[in-house]
């Protein structure tokens, strides 16, 4: 995996889970300017699903590539769920989703990382 | 009469959010497991598949509204915390039977025991939530 893509996503996620949280303890529900945080973050991930399947077919998959590829689609799919989630509650309740959405990439991202750093079969 | 929250608006939502994103992995994970290495440790990897199935039970009928959706969460929310309480307490006194871990090992602990908590937290929310429909204990009317 490139460190600065995977960087790039660690940090913009935990940055978006911080903002909505700050969200969530002023009471907000969630608004059109989390929609579009939630946008950059998916972009910079899904960048990252294509630098990681353009690795995987020039340098071969890590040995787990089930687990691998798993981890790919989850981290894919996550915040967009979240999202469809979170908009139909017009309450603080449906900011913590995306926090929690949030949250949850940075840990598949460190998970993929150890993955990749386990071996390239 | 007191209006009870929806079970899928306000905390609920939340919940069920964290319930998804169990239900997801865990789905992921125990499909991975059984699909590539089932040989290597098939009661752990079964009871992942269990597992798993609960959280997605848990996670739908806690999202749909209604009495029913109701039973069946309250149902999957207590068989989760006896599979939590019973695989932890297995695993810590003797981790041979589970030669690989399960969201439930340890008590969860390799999710930071986001397991054990979440089906307390479940049955909390089941509680608060319950004059939102027709009582459930009282007998259907015929």
């Amino acid at each position: 995996m490139v460190a600065v893509v995977d960087w790039a996503v660690i940090v913009a996620s935990l940055a978006y889970a911080a903002w909505a949280l700050v969200a969530v303890v002023r009471n907000q529900a969630p608004r059109e300017p989390y929609v579009i945080g939630a946008g950059v973050v998916e972009l910079l991930i899904l960048l990252q699903v294509v630098v990681a399947i353009v690795l995987m077919i020039g340098d071969g998959a890590p040995d787990e590539t089930a687990t691998f590829i798993g981890y790919l689609l989850m981290n894919l799919i996550i915040v967009p769920l979240g999202l469809f989630w979170a908009l139909a509650e017009k309450s603080r309740w449906g900011t913590s989703v995306l926090v929690v959405a949030a949250l949850v990439v940075p840990v598949l991202v460190v998970r993929m990382q150890q993955i990749w750093d386990a071996g390239a079969a | 009469m007191s209006e009870a929250p929806r079970r899928s608006s306000g905390p609920g939502r939340l919940l069920i959010a964290v319930y998804a994103v169990f239900a997801l992995s865990a789905t992921a994970r125990a499909a991975v497991q059984i699909a590539t290495r089932f040989d290597e440790a098939p009661l752990a990897y079964l009871l992942s598949a269990f597992a798993a199935l609960v959280y997605v039970v848990a996670t739908v009928a806690l999202a749909r509204p209604g009495a029913t959706s109701r039973r069946v969460a309250l149902a999957a929310v207590t068989v989760e915390l006896i599979g939590v309480l019973t695989v932890g307490t297995v695993t810590a006194f003797d981790p041979g039977d589970f030669p690989d871990d399960t969201v439930w090992s340890l008590y969860g602990r390799g999710y930071g025991f986001v397991p054990l908590v979440l089906p307390v937290l479940g049955l909390l929310w089941l509680r608060r939530t319950r004059s939102a429909e027709p009582d459930v204990s009282e007998p259907p009317r015929r």
